[in-house]
């Protein structure tokens, strides 16, 4: 879809740049006349609402940064004194700490949607695997922040989350010391997880760029999952989805600003708000809900070495869907059988959030949560691997329409226009 | 190298290999210092050691000190808690290593090989598991199944004398090298 260009500058400065740095050509092509699909949907916008996620971060990141100070000793009242003493301080930080938890909502819409309409099948499958790598660094990000406050929940998922490593035989303890060092969680870990917090964004950024230019190799795909085949099946990005995205961005500031105005204490632990204590462990420690259900996986299995491979696996593991999958078709519109296994996913993927809340021993409707996040789990790796293999070899795929205009347009309207 | 041995090496391959050699050498001197910087500092380091009066402590009552910047379980045994512990058949164990730092390594997890005298258990209070401080068990709250600690982050379940028994922690509660300086005292490292 990246065909030729059709930039054309005005004489003058225009063409005098566009033959040294031809920054207005590579954006008029990607923004303003890009092909792209006529018929995507409400899910589609969320690419955009993530660029934005990502922008409000960095900028909130940079001004906090101005008043955070990073010493175990000073951490915890320099965010007080920023949500205190601070100009507007508490709705920087506000819009800092429920803006991770709206960027992670939005990247698992944007995820849920790639897999129901198939987008990581050919020839998208580096988007994809991009798109992996961006939650892995995000998920790594989002952990270096939340350490920051230091807190009780700082403090102490930085303590489980740093002894991961020292799962791994032989070297496990000595990376985990060369993590925190020091024996345990302090003063040096802080330090350097504000810097690798600061520096993230960026190359999250960076990634990110790397993810919309292999999308623009091939453009969009869409809620029918079939190919572009006339200029017909296109309407031009710009004002067609720039309008799309920003409405629904609006939608989304109002839901974010919701929580940053009126419980912007919704998503934090109560725990937090007592300082880091290296003696005692809060009677109950859970993440962030956005990682909540690795930690389900995590804590329903029983050996040490194993639970953490599980959870790593969980991320990584999806990075091999394109190659799972066997489908010809990428859309679940035309998949009956795999639509009924996509949403058994998303109902595994959210029980394993509600089971990692829970207490460890806890029970739901008498079964022990740690055999609801057991068989949860189970699930989560049957569809990334057998499922996705073998409804993909024996489903009968529903008949896929002509071309993108045909199904918008209905058949009389559609080839010949 | 490839440019001295071969039968076709010129001095052109040799220079070839060389200097990549060099170059991969000087990049890893210069990653050595920028990885060796996030080890434990030279203050961190300097060893300590910790003293405590443990006179006041009752039978079945545990202090938590802080020794080098983790905790320390310190807690006197009830005779129950005594019996409890060495009733236990050490093949039965998740982990049958008494994990004392102070004896031999291969030594069995008998409750024997985990004191210095029998009322007195000192172990860290680090979760082998994930390095949470397990929440003590006492007659009055109950904690787990055996009577020692329940480690609440992931539910796993140590014995009266520290010893793994039920959950994913794959070790005992480690036993740090300590003396009693008295019958009163005792230095931990």
């Amino acid at each position: 879809m990246s065909g030729p260009s059709t930039y054309n500058p005005k004489p003058g400065f225009e063409k005098w740049l566009d033959q040294r740095l031809p920054l207005p050509r590579l954006m008029h092509d990607t923004i303003l006349t890009f092909p792209t699909p006529r018929n995507l949907n409400f899910w589609y916008t969320f690419g955009g609402i993530l660029t934005f996620c990502l922008a409000v971060q960095i900028v909130t990141g940079i001004v906090l940064a101005m008043h955070y100070v990073a010493n175990a000793e000073l951490a915890f009242n320099s965010v007080e004194k920023i949500m205190r003493d601070v100009n507007y301080g508490w709705l920087i930080r506000y819009i800092h700490a429920n803006g991770a938890s709206m960027f992670f909502l939005a990247v698992y819409i944007h995820m849920f949607r790639g897999i129901y309409y198939g987008s990581y099948k050919a020839p998208r499958e580096i988007i994809w695997i991009l798109g992996v790598l961006i939650y892995l660094l995000m998920t790594a990000t989002a952990f270096f922040g939340y350490v920051l406050p230091w807190g009780q929940m700082s403090f102490w998922g930085a303590t489980v989350i740093t002894n991961l490593f020292s799962a791994i035989p032989v070297i496990g303890p000595g990376i985990a010391t060369w993590l925190w060092g020091d024996f345990a969680v302090g003063d040096p870990t802080l330090n350097r997880f504000f810097s690798l917090h600061y520096l993230l964004p960026f190359i999250i950024a960076g990634v990110v760029g790397l993810h919309i230019w292999a999308l623009h190799v091939p453009g969009n795909n869409n809620p029918l999952g079939i190919d572009v085949k006339t200029p017909q099946d296109t309407v031009p990005f710009h004002p067609y989805y720039t309008i799309k995205d920003a409405f629904v961005l609006v939608l989304f500031v109002i839901f974010f600003a919701s929580f940053v105005f009126f419980e912007p204490e919704f998503f934090n632990a109560p725990d937090n708000n007592i300082p880091a204590n290296p003696l005692v462990t809060p009677a109950h420690i859970v993440p962030e809900w956005y990682l909540l259900p690795f930690y389900a996986m995590l804590r329903s299995i029983p050996d040490k070495l194993l639970g953490v491979l599980v959870m790593g696996a969980a991320i990584v593991s999806l990075a091999v869907l394109p190659w799972t999958d066997t489908s010809r078709v990428r859309s679940n519109r035309f998949r009956p059988t795999m639509k009924w296994f996509f949403w058994m996913f998303v109902v595994a993927c959210v029980v394993l959030g509600y089971c990692g809340a829970q207490t460890v021993d806890a029970t739901i409707f008498g079964i022990p949560a740690v055999w609801i996040a057991r068989v949860a789990t189970l699930y989560y790796f049957a569809f990334i691997f057998p499922i996705m293999f073998f409804v993909g070899l024996f489903e009968t795929p529903k008949p896929l329409p002509a071309s993108i205009a045909q199904s918008v347009l209905g058949k009389s309207e559609g080839g010949d226009k | 190298m490839a440019g001295t041995t071969s039968d076709s090496g010129t001095r052109r391959d040799f220079i070839y290999v060389a200097s990549g050699a060099m170059g991969a050498l000087a990049v890893g001197a210069v990653a050595w210092p920028l990885v060796q910087q996030m080890n434990p500092s030279a203050a961190a380091l300097a060893l300590a050691t910790t003293e405590l009066d443990i006179g006041t402590i009752q039978p079945g009552q545990q202090v938590i000190i802080k020794h080098r910047g983790q905790p320390l379980f310190v807690r006197r045994r009830t005779p129950t808690e005594i019996k409890s512990a060495q009733s236990v058949n050490v093949a039965s164990l998740p982990d049958g290593l008494a994990r004392n730092a102070g004896k031999d390594a291969a030594l069995p997890a008998s409750d024997e090989n985990r004191v210095i005298k029998t009322e007195w258990l000192v172990v860290s209070g680090v979760c082998t598991h994930l390095g949470c401080t397990p929440a003590v068990s006492t007659a009055a709250v109950l904690q787990g199944a055996h009577g020692g600690w329940l480690c609440h982050c992931h539910g796993s379940d140590y014995d009266t004398s520290g010893r793994i028994r039920s959950g994913p922690a794959p070790e005992n509660l480690a036993v740090p090298v300590y003396s009693f300086m008295s019958d009163t005292r005792i230095q931990v490292g």
